[in-house]
């Protein structure tokens, strides 16, 4: 049973590690939810031609940098423009048609990705090569710089929402989306902003975690069931506690991972979902609604 | 008036049930299949139906009731010489019937989105559960077994012709159907679209309203259960595929094509679906589901109600 010391700090940098992706891809999920009622089943999708566009231009431009930005730019791009054709009708009606929508969106997309590039799975080379030493592992930079590059979007994110115009037009159409309106904060192109923002971090994170596991046309649908699970954990709309639960789940599946596969680890994160629901419904991470 | 309306539902209910009688012995091979697949998938989706339209839950997790169903049904083919079906039968709804009553206990205390959501990855805890404990389930090969003969008793046994084998899962989907209609017309079913049009006020009255969402949840499953016991008896495996998510998202779409709230709807749609694949699928291989997609978001946005939402007031008379 004696796990050594050692492990288990590695264990909890490589939990910190995806914990950090993780976050930056329910962030997304939970600012769109939490503006616009729209729960994203495309999300997952967006994440994986993120990483594919990340793929493409790193083999035209070969700066991964330069493919991270474009990634995003464009799945924003594409964001919005999905958001405009599929969701803007269904504005007043049933939160739940936008599921539907959503739903077939992931479709469309994952089987055009299937269809554009193959089920073989890409690679992406890691931009920062060098190595440290950790106990008997090389463990490479890169994750490191992973990890503090997506605390560094959502901190900017953060700020963002907190002191830029359009982040206060956000939270403003949040809080009130008529009354936000008859201040004269562009509502429908605020909805349209946050869809185009949640997107473009998705293809950020699926670029960033492209030299990790490879890209291939159904990463998505992993990454939005775990998505999914941060979300409710750490209660719907709620940036921090997004930040807060993803780094918990991770940790917690990364430690599992010392005992059994990586496959089984994952029901840990279930476990968790159904001892939040048990016990706090509305997510582990907020304060109790009155 | 009313009795007028029962005579043109129940003229209209046995022209269907004759025409789907007389289908296996006139089209060909692949067709009868095709055909007694649509049922399947239809009770599937009927059943799924009964949250969707009539509760208003939306469940993505319907995967894992048909899958554990298939499961059940493997369990009691594998282990009983020789295969009996109503051991078959038994087995997958007991199976069917615990995982429902465990998903609908934690997944009741959520709504809308979230009710969505948690279904969805409860069913995703099941694939998971399925595909990774080998040694019982076989893993990603799925379970072969043999198909059991349609017995009564010891002195009577008929063993599944292809033809036999639609006439009885039509006899099974069409039971289903009526008490299923049956139910939704029952007080208890008044309940549930009480709760679909407003969930507060039926509380206020006084009923008790997660109780009423359990028991959907799990007749919901049941229903699902008995169409993957079916499945399973017509394919002779059992495979996690049928436990996927994937599986779930079809069933809902079933329902938003044919139309929620009418239990043929999704029969319907089901064979719209299916229909429209298989016709895709020959010029466009696997990647049929690009345009069938398109057609889907097309229809949850310009016709909400679905193919047969202008006649869901007259099914449900």
């Amino acid at each position: 049973m004696g796990i050594p010391l050692d492990q288990i700090l590695i264990q909890t940098i490589n939990g910190i590690v995806t914990g950090m992706i993780l976050a930056l891809v329910a962030s997304g999920l939970t600012l769109i939810f939490g503006i616009m009622d729209v729960v994203n089943f495309a999300h997952g999708e967006l994440f994986m031609l993120g990483a594919y566009v990340g793929v493409l231009t790193l083999a035209v431009t070969g700066d991964f940098w330069i493919a991270l930005i474009s990634a995003s730019l464009l799945i924003a791009l594409l964001g919005a423009a999905i958001y405009l054709v599929t969701l803007r009708p269904l504005i007043g009606r049933d939160p739940l048609t936008t599921i539907l929508a959503t739903f077939g969106i992931s479709l469309v997309l994952q089987n055009y990705a299937l269809w554009q590039f193959g089920p073989v799975s890409r690679k992406i080379a890691e931009p920062i090569a060098g190595h440290f030493n950790l106990f008997y592992l090389d463990y490479p930079w890169y994750r490191v710089a992973v990890a503090l590059l997506s605390a560094a979007i959502i901190g900017g994110f953060w700020l963002f929402l907190k002191f830029g115009t359009w982040g206060i037009w956000i939270r403003a159409t949040t809080q009130d989306r008529v009354m936000a309106q008859a201040m004269g904060v562009p509502v429908p192109w605020v909805l349209a902003g946050v869809f185009a923002i949640g997107s473009g971090m998705a293809a950020a994170s699926g670029v960033l975690f492209g030299p990790f596991g490879g890209v291939d046309p159904t990463m998505g649908l992993n990454w939005i069931l775990r998505a999914f699970i941060v979300v409710v954990v750490g209660g719907m709309g709620s940036l921090g506690g997004s930040l807060a639960a993803a780094i918990f789940i991770s940790l917690l599946e990364a430690y599992a991972s010392l005992w059994v596969s990586p496959s089984q680890a994952v029901i840990v994160s279930f476990v968790v979902l159904i001892v939040t629901l048990l016990f706090r419904p509305t997510g582990l991470f907020v304060a109790t609604p009155k | 008036m009313r009795s007028r309306h029962g005579v043109v539902f129940w003229t209209g209910f046995a022209v269907v049930f004759a025409l789907m009688i007389v289908a296996p012995l006139v089209l060909p091979e692949f067709w009868r299949r095709f055909v007694t697949e649509i049922l399947i998938w239809g009770l599937l989706a009927m059943s799924s139906d009964i949250l969707i339209g009539y509760t208003g839950m939306i469940s993505f997790g319907h995967s894992a009731f048909f899958g554990l169903g298939m499961y059940g049904a493997a369990a009691a083919l594998l282990t009983t010489q020789p295969p009996s079906l109503w051991l078959a039968l038994f087995y997958g709804l007991i199976a069917a019937a615990a995982v429902a009553a465990f998903v609908a206990y934690f997944s009741t205390r959520l709504r809308d989105i979230y009710f969505a959501i948690t279904t969805l990855i409860f069913s995703q805890i099941f694939y998971v559960v399925i595909f990774t404990w080998t040694a019982v389930t076989g893993g990603e090969n799925g379970l072969n077994f043999d198909q059991p003969a349609l017995g009564f008793g010891r002195s009577f046994s008929l063993s599944f012709t292809p033809t036999i084998l639609h006439w009885f899962v039509l006899a099974v989907v069409a039971g289903s159907y009526l008490l299923l209609r049956r139910i939704t017309r029952s007080p208890f079913g008044m309940v549930l679209q009480s709760i679909r049009e407003n969930e507060a006020r039926t509380r206020a009255i006084g009923y008790a309203v997660e109780r009423y969402k359990i028991v959907a949840v799990m007749l919901s499953g049941l229903f699902a259960g008995l169409a993957g016991i079916l499945y399973a008896i017509q394919n002779q495996f059992a495979a996690p595929d049928f436990v996927f998510f994937l599986v779930s998202g079809e069933t809902v779409i079933y329902n938003v094509i044919g139309g929620i709230g009418t239990l043929v709807g999704p029969i319907v749609g089901a064979a719209f679906f299916l229909l429209l694949r298989e016709g895709l699928s020959r010029f466009l291989t696997e990647y049929y589901l690009i345009p069938l997609g398109f057609i889907f978001i097309a229809m949850v946005i310009f016709v909400p109600q679905g193919l047969l939402g202008f006649m869901r007031r007259w099914l449900n008379q």
